[in-house]
């Protein structure tokens, strides 16, 4: 069995090298760069609070993820799909966009604000730390609440059937059922959440509202863009990198393998009897679909009076986007499977795979960006690569999201099923096609659909390399509101968010439908 | 920055866009390769300039109607990504000219080495002296509070009745926006070693600071705040280009501090010539009637034609505030540590 997997790890480590290196490779290109190493005292306090508000945030969206997922898990509704599929939608807001969504229904013109005012309440601020809070739970909370209800349907039914016939309590159930499932998945839905927030750069800044909601990552981006102070780039990046890599050292010590034998995936409700069960889940999952799908009909409502006046240089830039979608979320998919198989096999090195899988996470895009600038601008000409390298860095970023995604699937199908194909003799290839991607189908067709979708949205890498010829659909969005033209600008986005959210929705259920 | 749009004949500019791809784009390389006696002119802008609103398009084929060159565009962001990109590039880069620099920008610039004295005397009709061997202002503007004059029936005069006032605005960080950075250099300029008091007094009527002109902007005509931090030739933009008089600009009695964007030649540029017989254009009669109804500003030299209708309703400052591009440098980190230290509190 070992001379069975050895090729595979070679790939694995091959691929995981090339990531480490894509990613602390720009980091030292721009340290060498650099003049000098300095950091001021604001830049301390910038960490303080980037790490105030992404523990926070990460905190309420897996806490609140947890009821949320549970009530999904064990009820069956009509249009139950169509919140689960719209759920991912805000996660796959790009930034510029959710924060318009967020101001129509929290702003001092919006719906609770107006609310409000009719009941002569006193009126709430969406600025400050509560709004950076509330718009990270809403871009995360979706994707925490993915991550349980994943591992959810993933119980073998067996085991719920188990427990009907045993007749145990609810208190039994939880214990002994979704406890070990929590304990298995909580740390990584909290680190992945507290690191997509450490990053996150125009929410902080717009609903910060000034210097004390100062980011790493504008820091970052100031000494980027502003100074040209590469040194002061290269320091923050490690900062940034030295408080990710601890966040994913905790967690990873705390997270327990999944000790669970493998079930036949028999689509199976954990019914719950009971009046009050059924009315405090409905009551989580109606207060849920409220909070998230608010801001998404506001963006619609906004966006659909420009629509037909869209110019064509719009459309071209979307078709532009998609094909970066595809692309990035094709080598996303099959770096994190080749890597989730390395790791699930304990294979040597699964370490070093499994920090190198992770790594992105705390990367900047404009680091990553710059130090590939820097890089290759040198040898070719940058307009003609613009594209390809946006697709390579999108599918670097998606990278840990689908890896996370794949890992606890992988590790119980190698459990469950490495003893049976092995008896079998199956091929590797045999294995890949009728084991592997079937049973691990949905969650790839997810992580596909989040790294074409998060690829669509992406501003920054594309800003620092956009010819003329290479402008993206973000890009166009941005420039129509930098040209006064804001309802196009809105309407753009919705063409925007449309896209990006058929081309997850697809590949999403297109890894459902694939799933045995 | 602010750089904006009427169209510009769109057939014009989607039989520009015909060539999406880049495998296109790269046959289209090979061509003119094989061409090579058309001359290449690079211009490294900000990308609302070569926007289909934007001046770029009119201005290229103006140009290239006169020049027997290709002339191409290359864009950035905004005039600091610009010049990030010029920095990057470094002294090996094919590009002849920048465009879309402002005077907050242009010290830096200048001690990059990477520019080259464009050797030109253009007249001009800035409200205030400006000469540089480096670089030409091809536009300018005064920043101003914008607000909605249906909502707002009586503005702040000035900073101090601003901040006296339960007037709320909405303002760019001077660390990754021009127009903010503009902003802390207005506040030096009028109030020297009072500004740290300023600031503290306009911290309660700050609703938040944005990255950019346009996040910024954008919450303006949302609705959340009750000013914004733009230019004085905005509301030009409402009253022209959508029939919209609404909008209007606040007159502060201190003066208004100026924008003056400048455009220069890269001393690695390989067709010198060709690079300052641009400048010249964009410095001409042509070029410069095109700026206000395109990138929403003053041009450098009033057209003999005047300007656009509409223009003579905005508010016309008697007092301009600007400081030099070496001043401006030398003020700049302490204007934003001080920026920093009293809104943090």
């Amino acid at each position: 069995m070992a001379n069975r997997t050895r090729p595979l790890n070679l790939t694995a480590l091959i691929l995981s090298g090339l990531v480490a290196a894509l990613v602390l490779g720009t980091a030292l290109v721009l340290a060498l760069g650099a003049d000098s190493f300095t950091l001021r005292p604001a830049e301390f306090a910038a960490l303080t609070f980037t790490v105030k508000q992404a523990a926070l945030s990460a905190l309420l969206a897996t806490v609140l993820a947890i009821p949320l997922a549970r009530a999904l898990a064990r009820r069956r509704f009509p249009g139950r799909w169509l919140l689960i599929a719209l759920m991912g939608a805000p996660f796959l807001l790009p930034a510029i966009v959710a924060v318009v969504g967020i101001l129509a229904i929290y702003g001092r013109n919006g719906v609770v604000n107006q609310l409000l005012t009719a009941m002569h309440l006193p009126t709430v601020s969406v600025f400050g730390l509560q709004g950076v809070v509330l718009t990270n739970v809403f871009f995360n909370l979706p994707l925490a609440t993915r991550i349980l209800l994943n591992g959810w349907s993933a119980i073998p039914a067996e085991r719920f059937r188990l427990t009907e016939t045993l007749n145990l309590p609810p208190s039994s159930i939880f214990r002994h059922i979704e406890l070990p499932l929590l304990r298995d998945l909580l740390p990584g839905a909290f680190v992945v959440v507290f690191l997509l927030c450490m990053t996150s750069f125009v929410v902080s800044l717009t609903f910060g509202g000034g210097p004390k909601a100062t980011t790493l990552e504008l820091a970052l981006y100031q000494a980027l863009r502003f100074d040209f102070d590469l040194g002061r780039a290269a320091m923050l990046a490690g900062l940034q990198f030295a408080v990710c890599t601890v966040a994913v050292l905790i967690t990873g010590l705390a997270t327990l393998p999944n000790s669970f034998g493998t079930g036949q995936d028999r689509v199976q409700s954990m019914r719950m009897a009971g009046f009050w069960p059924s009315v405090l889940d409905a009551l989580i999952l109606a207060g849920a679909a409220v909070f998230l799908l608010l801001p998404l009909l506001a963006v619609l409502f906004n966006g659909l009076p420009g629509l037909l006046s869209l110019p064509g240089s719009v459309w071209q830039a979307a078709v532009r986007s998609v094909v970066i979608a595809l692309a990035s979320a094709a080598i996303a998919t099959g770096t994190g499977l080749c890597l989730a198989l390395a790791v699930a096999n304990q294979s040597r090195a699964s370490g070093f795979i499994d920090l190198a899988a992770m790594l992105p996470m705390a990367a900047s895009g404009l680091v990553l960006g710059a130090g590939l600038f820097l890089l290759l601008q040198p040898i070719v000409p940058l307009d003609l690569i613009s594209l390809p390298v946006t697709a390579v860095i999108n599918a670097a970023v998606a990278l840990p999201f689908v890896y996370r995604f794949l890992l606890p699937e992988a590790r119980s199908l190698v459990t469950g099923y490495d003893r049976l194909s092995a008896t079998l003799g199956l091929h590797r290839l045999s294995r890949l096609r009728f084991v592997t991607l079937p049973r691990l189908a949905r969650p790839l067709g997810l992580g596909a659909g989040i790294a074409a979708a998060l690829s669509m949205g992406d501003l920054g890498v594309i800003a620092l390399f956009a010819g003329d010829q290479s402008v993206t659909l973000p890009l166009m969005v941005q420039r129509l509101a930098g040209a006064y033209r804001m309802d196009q600008a809105a309407a753009a986005s919705l063409l925007l968010v449309t896209l990006s959210f058929s081309l997850y929705y697809a590949i999403d259920a297109g890894g459902r439908r694939a799933a045995p | 920055m602010l750089g904006s749009p009427i169209s510009i004949p769109a057939r014009r500019k989607m039989e520009n866009d015909m060539r999406p791809t880049h495998l296109a784009l790269a046959f289209s390389v090979m061509a003119s390769m094989a061409h090579a006696q058309t001359p290449v002119l690079k211009v490294l802008t900000y990308d609302s300039f070569t926007s289909e609103w934007g001046p770029g398009p009119a201005i290229e084929t103006g140009f290239e109607a006169t020049c027997a060159c290709d002339l191409q565009w290359v864009t950035g962001g905004d005039g600091a990504a610009i010049l990030t990109r010029m920095r990057l590039e470094g002294a090996g880069s094919d590009i002849d000219v920048v465009v879309g620099l402002d005077t907050a920008l242009t010290e830096n610039a200048s001690k990059t080495n990477l520019l080259a004295p464009h050797g030109l005397t253009v007249a001009h009709d800035l409200p205030v002296a400006f000469a540089d061997p480096l670089f030409l202002p091809y536009d300018w503007g005064w920043f101003a509070f914008v607000y909605d004059n249906t909502k707002l029936t009586n503005p702040p005069k000035s900073f101090k009745e601003l901040a006296a006032s339960e007037v709320k605005i909405v303002i760019q960080d001077p660390r990754s926006s021009t127009p903010g950075l503009g902003l802390l250099m207005w506040i030096k300029a009028a109030y020297a070693t009072e500004s740290a008091a300023i600031w503290a007094d306009l911290a309660d009527n700050i609703v938040t600071v944005t990255p950019g002109w346009d996040q910024a902007y954008g919450l303006f005509l949302a609705g959340e705040a009750d000013m914004v931090l733009s230019y004085t030739t905005s509301p030009a933009y409402h009253l022209i280009a959508e029939q919209d008089a609404t909008k209007s600009a606040a007159a502060f009695t201190e003066g208004h501090y100026m924008q003056v964007e400048v455009a220069g030649l890269l001393a690695s540029s390989v067709n010198p010539d060709l690079a300052r017989s641009f400048l010249t254009y964009l410095t001409s009669e042509a070029a410069q009637s095109v700026l206000p109804t395109t990138n929403w500003m003053y041009p450098a030299k009033t057209p003999a034609a005047g300007l656009p209708a509409g223009f003579e309703t905005l508010i016309n400052p008697p007092k301009s505030l600007l400081f030099s591009a070496v001043e401006a440098e030398g003020l700049r980190q302490s204007a934003v540590e001080e920026w920093q230290t009293v809104l943090a509190r």
